[in-house]
């Protein structure tokens, strides 16, 4: 069993680790809340106007979308061995992982970032070049925009967030371990949010 | 690490990938296979099974405390009173 | 640092290290992670956002002592309305008790020694002030003529006024509430005093909880309705435009999902420094202890379930205005009980007519008033008569500045001696809180009328009739201004000149009359163990005006 770098106002490991659990789920709670109001967007605008909302949706393309699940849920991945390679000692391969976490989501972003090139060259930003007539199409494109890049930018956040894992001395890597339980929390957060974003997104209407 | 150490730390890891996977694929099957029904449902259920194996078991929900587990929950079940008392206007206007 | 610091402004002895000497420089306050130090960080944003938004409504009560619109043009008087309830809501009153009394006493009611996480308390701190500058560049780049609702379509599609920055200055804040939330919720499950249980904390540290509770979970919510108004107004996205198949109505739902709660994190921590003031200057424990716990719980809770009583007349659908009526009725109950048992707590007391108790009192009658005028903005047929005009203006003022405010200053004036270490003058305080409750009433009561007579709200011209109840609330601000000004100045004086106060002035039961006034940086010299309930000011089964403790438990 590893030491614990204990920080104040905590006097013993086990309180520090609830603590930090609990600090990062309450914030956790926030984001399902933040997520959810515009999630409400989506679901109201598809039931007001399915058809439109409906075509919209069927110009995601899904190969991209698909990728970017595959790299996000490796990113988990790699997050969940760095956490515990963190817990038992093994900071090499901690920080292979860490390394490895922010590869894949620089990964994700790039990929994103064509996406966007794709979507912005066949005019699918609300606007006056927008392709789709129907009612609710539009309002399908507002959620994606805006959505995805409120998700990137948490995700870019989260990239900051694990590069500060590998500044971490390497012999006091152990000791923040609860640290990193933090930090993974956050991680798969990320992940989960677009675990749900992407049926919504990329097979609605198939 | 001893054999132990490296099945928690990477073993049961990569089991849960792999069920991820699975699901994933899974998803994209039902969703582009025609004719088959509840489409949108399943996309969220399945979504659903993939985001219950990340929070239990790579957040590690199942094991912890029981603060912690009501503080995750929470903001689904206040999630929750949103999404009802909206529809309870949406659905009967 | 060896110097003794000597008994200057700050410490009581030659000698004497408490958390206002140590550390004298500006590097040591804008770092601290004291949560003492970043009270009174607060302390003083707040005061200064209260006075910003007071001179809006000095403005505004100012415009309506005339029928015509003769001093501000109507577009001036929107933008004038908007800064008052922004500034107001977000940065003097959501703040107010819980990031000073709150971040100053939590801890130390509960036996702590810091809160749980006290650099992100510090960075709380950062946060709110960024928010506050932003609206602060609103402000002077020619304000948001929306009002402090910010409804759409009217926000992002046609409102000429800079509704992005003052969207972001709010945004922003809304951060700082939710890092305070979670830092009070973790403190108080984990850090507890040994022998602190959950039904021996003080009111104070439940509202405490009950408030952040609320300031967590319905926080993002409002950040989600601010970010798609950005998302709309900034970037064309069509979200709430109706043209697109949108529904400005979804914009209500996801704001007033917030902006009731709200109101609740605005009095739940009132209610908190009422109990504390009342049980102490009565010498009394306070009637009903679990009632009034699971009171505010419940009142969290319910609170949430309640929004759409905002919205009866937006083109909501009736089922659903039937169902916020309902629960908006139930409401009432838990508020209902807590009146009852502050009443309860003072039968029999040996009441001290003190500065804070006055204000105390002052919040028992006129939170009931507002709470009870409440009850006919929850019927849905008054509702749709009373809406949008002065009725519901006077209704929340009731409540948020009758109630909220006046708490806020028994607060002040009860824990004064323990934050500065000095005593103020009793009778320049009894003397202001008395003004401030006659100067109150006469400033919002007519309002209740002008609203029955069908005066709207957010208007500044209006029909000769109106007048004189018009007049007579400019006249009673004028009073209420002045009630609030006063403080400032005796307070003031008292840091400089006033007499140094002892641990425990008040002779009250509580943590944090057992460590000295002002406390040490740590609290507590030695970490306290708890083995009482709460308020022991009798013991159990006595009767004050009885000869001699009696055997069984009271009777009414």
């Amino acid at each position: 069993m590893t030491d614990t770098a204990l920080q104040k106002p905590w006097a013993d490991a086990e309180r520090q680790r609830v603590a930090t659990q609990f600090g990062v789920w309450m914030f956790l709670a926030t984001e399902t809340l933040f997520f959810g109001g515009i999630f409400l967007f989506y679901t109201v605008s598809r039931i007001e106007n399915s058809a439109g909302f409906m075509a919209g949706a069927r110009h995601t393309d899904v190969w991209f979308g698909s990728i970017n699940t595959v790299v996000l849920l490796t990113s988990s991945l790699t997050m969940a061995i760095a956490e515990r390679a963190v817990r038992i000692g093994a900071v090499p391969l901690a920080r292979a992982m860490y390394f490895a976490t922010i590869a894949l989501g620089l990964c994700f972003v790039t990929v994103k970032g064509f996406e966007y090139w794709k979507d912005v060259s066949e005019h699918l930003l609300p606007g006056r070049d927008f392709p789709i007539a129907q009612t609710g199409a539009s309002e399908f494109w507002a959620f994606y925009w805006t959505v995805t890049v409120v998700h990137a930018i948490h995700l870019t956040i989260g990239l900051g967030i694990v590069a500060r894992m590998l500044l971490i001395p390497r012999d006091q890597l152990a000791a923040r371990w609860t640290t990193a339980e933090g930090t993974a929390l956050y991680w798969h957060l990320v992940d989960v949010v677009w675990v749900f974003l992407y049926p919504l997104l990329y097979l609605a209407g198939r | 690490m001893t054999r132990e150490e490296r099945h928690h730390v990477l073993v049961k890891p990569l089991r849960i990938f792999a069920a991820l996977m699975a699901l994933l694929t899974l998803t994209i099957l039902y969703a582009f296979v025609p004719g088959l029904p509840f489409k949108t449902e399943a996309g969220l259920g399945i979504a659903l099974a993939k985001a219950l194996l990340i929070a239990l078991l790579f957040m590690q929900l199942k094991g912890a405390s029981g603060i912690v587990r009501i503080a995750a929950v929470a903001g689904l079940v206040w999630a929750g009173f949103l999404y009802v008392l909206t529809f309870a206007d949406l659905l009967t206007r | 640092m060896t110097e003794t610091p000597e008994a200057g402004l700050l410490a009581r002895e030659p000698g004497e290290r408490n958390y206002l000497t140590d550390g004298t420089t500006v590097r040591s306050w804008l770092l601290t992670t004291d949560h003492k130090r970043i009270a009174l960080l607060y302390a003083a944003g707040i005061t200064f956002f209260f006075f910003l938004g007071g001179a809006a409504a000095t403005l505004i009560r100012a415009e309506l002592v005339t029928p015509k619109g003769d001093l501000l043009s109507a577009d001036t008087y929107n933008r004038v309305f908007t800064l008052h309830g922004v500034i107001m809501v977000w940065f003097f009153l959501v703040p107010s008790i819980p990031t000073t009394l709150g971040n100053f006493l939590l801890p130390l009611m509960i036996g702590a020694d810091e809160v749980a996480y006290p650099k992100l308390n510090l960075f709380s701190w950062y946060l709110w002030l960024s928010g506050g500058l932003l609206t602060l560049f609103a402000l002077l780049a020619g304000g948001v003529d929306t009002g402090w609702t910010f409804y759409t379509p009217f926000s992002t599609l046609y409102s000429n006024s800079h509704v992005l920055l003052a969207a972001a200055g709010v945004f922003v804040a809304g951060f700082s509430s939710i890092a305070t939330g979670i830092n009070f919720l973790a403190t108080i499950h984990l850090l507890r005093a040994k022998g602190m249980t959950w039904m021996r904390l003080p009111l104070f540290a439940w509202s405490m909880y009950t408030t952040s509770l609320v300031m967590v979970l319905a926080t993002p919510v409002l950040a989600m309705a601010l970010l798609l108004v950005f998302a709309e107004r900034a970037f064309g996205m069509p979200i709430f435009d109706p043209r697109s198949g949108g529904d400005p109505i979804l914009f209500q739902h996801l704001f007033w999902f917030y902006s009731h709660p709200a109101v609740y994190i605005m009095v739940l921590p009132a209610m908190g420094v009422v109990s504390e003031v009342i049980a102490c200057e009565a010498r009394r424990r306070v009637f009903g202890y679990e009632f009034m716990v699971y009171a505010m719980l419940m009142i969290a809770l319910i609170g949430f379930m309640v929004w759409g009583h905002h919205m009866f007349v937006s083109g909501q659908s009736p089922f659903a205005s039937l169902v916020f009526s309902a629960l908006s009725f139930v409401i009432a109950v838990p508020s209902a009980i807590k009146v009852f048992n502050w009443t309860g707590t003072l039968y029999r007391g040996q009441i001290r007519f003190s500065t804070p108790m006055l204000y105390a009192l002052g919040f028992v009658g006129l939170f009931t008033l507002g709470g009870l005028t409440g009850l006919f903005l929850a019927s849905l047929p008054v509702d749709v008569e009373l809406t949008d005009t002065y009725f519901v203006t006077a209704h929340f003022h009731y409540i948020m500045v009758g109630g909220s405010v006046s708490a806020f200053f028994a607060g002040l004036h009860f824990w004064w001696p323990k934050i500065t270490g000095r005593m103020y003058s009793e009778t320049m305080g009894k003397f202001a809180a008395v003004s401030m409750f006659f100067g109150f009433n006469f400033t919002f009561f007519p309002q209740f009328i002008l609203g029955y007579m069908g005066m709207p709200r957010r208007y500044h011209e209006y029909p000769p009739e109106f007048q004189p109840w018009q007049v007579m609330s400019s006249t009673g601000a004028v009073v209420l201004a002045f009630a609030y000004l006063w403080p400032l100045f005796y307070l003031t004086w008292s840091l400089v000149k006033g007499p140094r106060a002892d641990d425990n002035p008040h002779d009250a039961t509580g943590l944090e009359w057992q460590t000295s006034s002002p406390p040490p940086t740590g609290n507590f010299n030695t970490p306290p163990v708890v083995t009482e309930a709460p308020y022991g000011y009798h013991p159990q089964g006595f009767a004050p005006h009885s000869a001699a403790p009696t055997e069984q438990a009271q009777t009414p």
